[in-house]
């Protein structure tokens, strides 16, 4: 009942939202329906009863498909409840931002949390397929029509990119398809295949390229900083903080418990892509101009460690993989909302055009250097939790022996990343105001509201992280299970 | 069977209607009411309530498919009637030819849709044909339709005659035309059975437009009145491929693996050439001509293939392709100028058709929740479990994700471009019937079950 009532809310009211003509109305009606999400989703972690928390209706029986969707595993449930969180501060955060046809805007980002929902608890190949799809519809329109100069030529190329992507995982799903004894698309019987090498072998990339694209993984990287530059900031948020977990998460589901011997064997290979990522975004963010771009790369290197942790073959490296899903999620909307404000009242993300905001915003320069500290990973911040368990986790790896490389060059990550941010955070916060900042003003009550509520859970997850350890808990025994048992 | 002869009998009204009335209204109002008179005939043969039984000694046998694919060839011309019709009439005087010319094309897809011998096949493909080349050279005063009905009678003819050819070779090796006869012991294949077979695959490639027999088609579809490209690149092409899936398969099946590698290269040539050359073209009309070859690279599948998800799939695919593509050119034939730039705006300006045109195009680009995704699904699952062709499959989708070019360029045109288009009158069926295509679409998007369940229906 749960999980149906979460894609059925977004969708409908999604649709409702076309015909709204006032902007108000719409602006009103999309905060309520996703208001309404985040509560049937919270009210999800306190269900006991498994019956509320999946759902199965015939969908198409001739092929042995089902309409089934479950938040009874963990995971998907902590990332349901991080995409219901996350558009009500969204919508909150950008409430101020007007755009033409509003309507239509509003009602295409519900359409989306609708598909991104569907993917986070479909239990069936061929509906995963479908949400996996339509998660990407609405967002090549937003991004499309409310987008930057060049977002034309930038959001296709992101759509060819994951398109060519999810198509080879189709051709993947077919075939496992055939190879399951009474056809089905179902999780489980995906699960239950004994694959043997050679089909794990070629069937893995099928899978690989199209998760390592969404994430993205270096080298597949490259739709992603103009992407995220040319999107409408709501649009970027949804993109970078929850479309992002959609490729962790398919992984941690739907690829290393069905090819655990696929994924052992090339374990060191993806590890050192993942490597590279951290290395070179790393690198390329220190020497961004642009904030979005900046925060944009950064957002690889947080990819790149978390794809160490997930070769690692650890708990604490899966369970810090997990708890990171949920921490790098707010904490780059914050990054993200930060980078909004700003540039709604000044105009410019030129990092060398700003300066000097603290004095004139406060209240936006605390809450910022408290994400800004989450983005580094400082302790008491969430995102401290996430990265010593997986640094912890590659660090006692013994799947690799390359792991105390794996586990340097991560830990030059972190120092990397506390360069860049803070870099930035003196040169635009602090200093002398200049000719563009000097008549600044600071926020209003609801993007306060909106930076709050995130700085809020940021620093509650960094003290008490245990409910979202607890309850991932289960999951990442069972794939560990999956992944230790099935490794020939 | 029932629909066949009305077809006939009405290809013959319509013609005579032409000499009692010149109002259009009138003439469309008879060509519509024969039409539904067709698909309700047709509806009735297949529950078992035939009008009248014709013992045809098993040369012409209808079954599940054939009555499924005709629903579907009736229902798509009559969206196609209610949305076009009226755009004939700026075609040329003849109107009432017109729509009699297209009765006897549908009488020739009752053929075809149920052939069990060769000469039928040939009467079949015929039929089809002839009005077909009297319709691409319509625009009398245009030299390209004239160029067009030309180069494709000629070629028409020269596939025709290999075809002839085919069939009298298969006629010498075996010594009969019934395809079941000809299926009956083909296990080895001798010189003579092979050339025959070799030469009906080419012709009945040509027919489906699959490369390297395609070069008619961008030219023709080019040239024909717009209103006519559009019948001829849905419904027409889609009984190609029901007549050469029908006579691969009784004919020639327990032989597939001496043939198989040729079709699954015709396929990949098709699916190639299509995608690739259509990504470079400036007018929608001729990139629709070669998005047609694409699609026919896709429908290749089923032959390919040739198993029971392939035959599903082929009827799915009549269905969606058709629906999807008669929409888009519906609103092409609205619109003045027929390059990209055409379209620019008109998502401001003509925000229904805008929609319902977007949703046809992502359903021929394959996007989950249209019934395109579901026809390439069920033709990729389809040579998946066929299970030797597994190339050619993700060949397939990487030229699926090809497509997306081309057709997303008109969205972007819609969308995200701003201009004036100059859009012709639009009247209210019209929208209405657009409306009614895009739920189709939808709809059997997310329940492909409504459609292929009745192939399994027993009466």
């Amino acid at each position: 009942m749960i999980p149906v009532l979460l894609i059925v809310i977004p969708l409908l009211s999604g649709l409702l939202g076309f015909f709204m003509k006032q902007e108000k109305l719409a602006k009103g009606w999309s905060l309520l329906s996703s208001l309404i999400t985040m509560a049937v989703a919270i009210s999800a972690y306190f269900t006991k009863d498994v019956t509320l928390l999946r759902s199965t209706h015939e969908w198409i029986p001739l092929m042995g498909s089902n309409f089934s969707v479950s938040v009874v595993d963990g995971m998907g449930r902590m990332l349901a409840i991080l995409t219901g969180i996350s558009f009500p501060l969204i919508f909150l955060a950008t409430y101020n931002t007007n755009y033409t046809n509003g309507n239509r805007f509003h009602a295409l980002m519900l359409l989306s949390q609708a598909g991104l929902m569907g993917v986070f608890v479909a239990t069936d190949a061929m509906l995963f397929y479908f949400f996996w799809e339509l998660a990407l519809i609405p967002t090549y329109f937003l991004c499309s029509i409310w987008g930057g100069e060049k977002r034309i030529a930038v959001t296709f190329k992101f759509f060819i990119y994951t398109f060519i992507g999810s198509l080879l995982m189709l051709v993947g799903i077919i075939y496992l398809y055939y190879l399951t004894p009474d056809h089905s698309f179902a999780l489980q019987a995906f699960y239950d295949l004994k694959l043997n090498n050679d089909q794990q072998g070629w069937l893995f990339w099928l899978f690989f390229i199209a998760f390592a694209i969404k994430m993205p993984i270096f080298p597949f990287h490259t739709w992603q900083p103009d992407a995220y530059e040319q999107a409408p900031t709501a649009t970027t948020m949804v993109l970078s903080g929850i479309m992002v977990k959609m490729g962790v998460f398919a992984m941690l589901r739907w690829l290393i418990p069905i090819f655990p011997a696929a994924f052992w064997s090339w374990g060191d290979f993806i590890s050192f892509l993942g490597m590279f990522g951290i290395v070179y975004a790393s690198l390329l963010a220190m020497q961004q101009d642009d904030l979005k771009k900046l925060v944009a790369y950064s957002s690889i290197a947080h990819i790149g460690l978390m794809v160490l942790a997930l070769v690692s073959t650890t708990d604490s490296g899966i369970q810090g993989v997990m708890i990171q899903m949920f921490n790098h999620g707010i904490n780059i909307i914050g990054m993200w909302v930060v980078v909004a404000l700003t540039e709604r009242q000044f105009g410019t993300r030129k990092i060398s055009e700003l300066g000097g905001i603290a004095q004139k915003a406060p209240a936006l320069t605390i809450l910022l250097v408290v994400i800004a500290f989450a983005n580094i990973g400082l302790p008491l911040t969430n995102a401290f939790i996430g990265e010593f368990l997986m640094f912890t986790g590659v660090f006692t790896s013994n799947v690799s022996q390359f792991n105390y490389i794996y586990t340097a060059v991560a830990g030059l990550g972190i120092i990397l990343a506390a360069v860049y941010t803070l870099n930035m955070i003196q040169k635009v916060f602090f200093g002398n105001t200049n000719s563009i900042t000097a008549n600044g003003v600071d926020i209003s009550f609801t993007e306060k509201l909106a930076l709050s509520v995130l700085v809020i859970i940021i620093l509650v997850v960094g003290v008490h992280p245990q409910p979202i350890l607890d309850l991932t808990n289960d999951t990442t025994l069972s794939i560990l299970n999956k992944m230790i048992t099935k490794h020939p | 069977m029932n629909a066949l002869i009305l077809s006939a009998i009405w290809g013959v009204v319509m013609m005579f209607s032409g000499i009692f009335t010149k109002s259009g209204a009138a003439i469309r109002g008879i060509a519509i009411t024969g039409l539904a008179l067709l698909l309700v005939v047709n509806v009735l043969d297949f529950q078992g309530t035939a009008l009248v039984d014709i013992n045809t000694r098993g040369m012409l046998v209808y079954n599940t498919f054939s009555y499924m694919f005709l629903n579907i060839v009736f229902g798509a011309t009559l969206l196609y009637f209610f949305l076009s019709g009226s755009d004939m009439e700026r075609v040329g005087l003849h109107l009432a030819e017109y729509f009699a010319l297209i009765f006897f094309i549908l009488a020739g897809i009752s053929i075809v849709a149920s052939f069990q011998t060769l000469l039928m096949l040939f009467l079949g493909i015929e039929i089809i044909s002839i009005p077909l080349y009297i319709l691409t050279g319509s625009d009398k005063r245009n030299l390209k339709s004239n160029e067009a009905a030309l180069k494709y009678f000629l070629m028409g003819s020269f596939s025709t005659g290999l075809m002839l050819m085919g069939i009298a070779l298969i006629y010498g090796s075996k010594g009969s035309f019934s395809l079941e006869t000809i299926g009956a012991g083909t296990g080895v294949i001798t010189p003579l059975l092979g050339g025959g077979m070799l030469l009906l695959l080419a012709s009945m490639s040509f027919k489906v437009s699959a490369a390297p027999f395609h070069f008619w088609t961008p030219d023709v579809y080019d040239g024909a009145p717009t209103v006519f490209t559009s019948f001829m690149a849905t419904i027409v092409k889609v009984a190609g491929f029901f007549a050469f899936i029908r006579l691969f398969e009784t004919s020639f099946g327990s032989v597939q693996a001496q043939w198989q590698l040729f079709a699954a290269i015709i396929t990949a040539a098709t699916l190639l050439i299509g995608n690739i050359t259509a990504v470079f073209q400036q007018s929608v009309k001729r990139m629709l001509a070669y998005s047609s070859i694409a699609q026919a690279g896709f429908m290749m599948f089923a032959l390919v293939s040739l198993n029971g998800k392939g035959s599903e799939g082929l009827i799915y695919y009549a269905a969606a392709y058709s629906l999807a593509t008669i929409g888009v050119f519906a609103v092409l034939i609205k619109l003045n100028d027929y390059t990209f730039e055409g379209f620019n705006g008109l998502g401001k300006s003509h925000p229904l058709l805008a929609a319902t045109v977007t949703i046809c195009l992502l359903s021929l680009a394959g996007i989950p929740a249209t019934a395109g995704f579901m026809a390439k699904f069920y033709m990729l699952s389809a040579a998946v479990e066929n299970g030797k062709v597994i190339w050619l499959v993700i060949l397939g989708v990487l030229c699926a994700a090809i497509s997306v070019y081309y057709y997303f360029r008109v969205i972007q045109a819609i969308y995200f471009k701003d201009g004036e288009p100059q859009v012709a009158e639009v009247s209210t069926t019209f929208k209405v019937v657009m409306v009614l295509i895009a739920v189709l679409v939808v709809y059997f998007g997310i329940f492909p079950q409504r459609l292929t369940d009745f192939l399994y229906m027993v009466y």
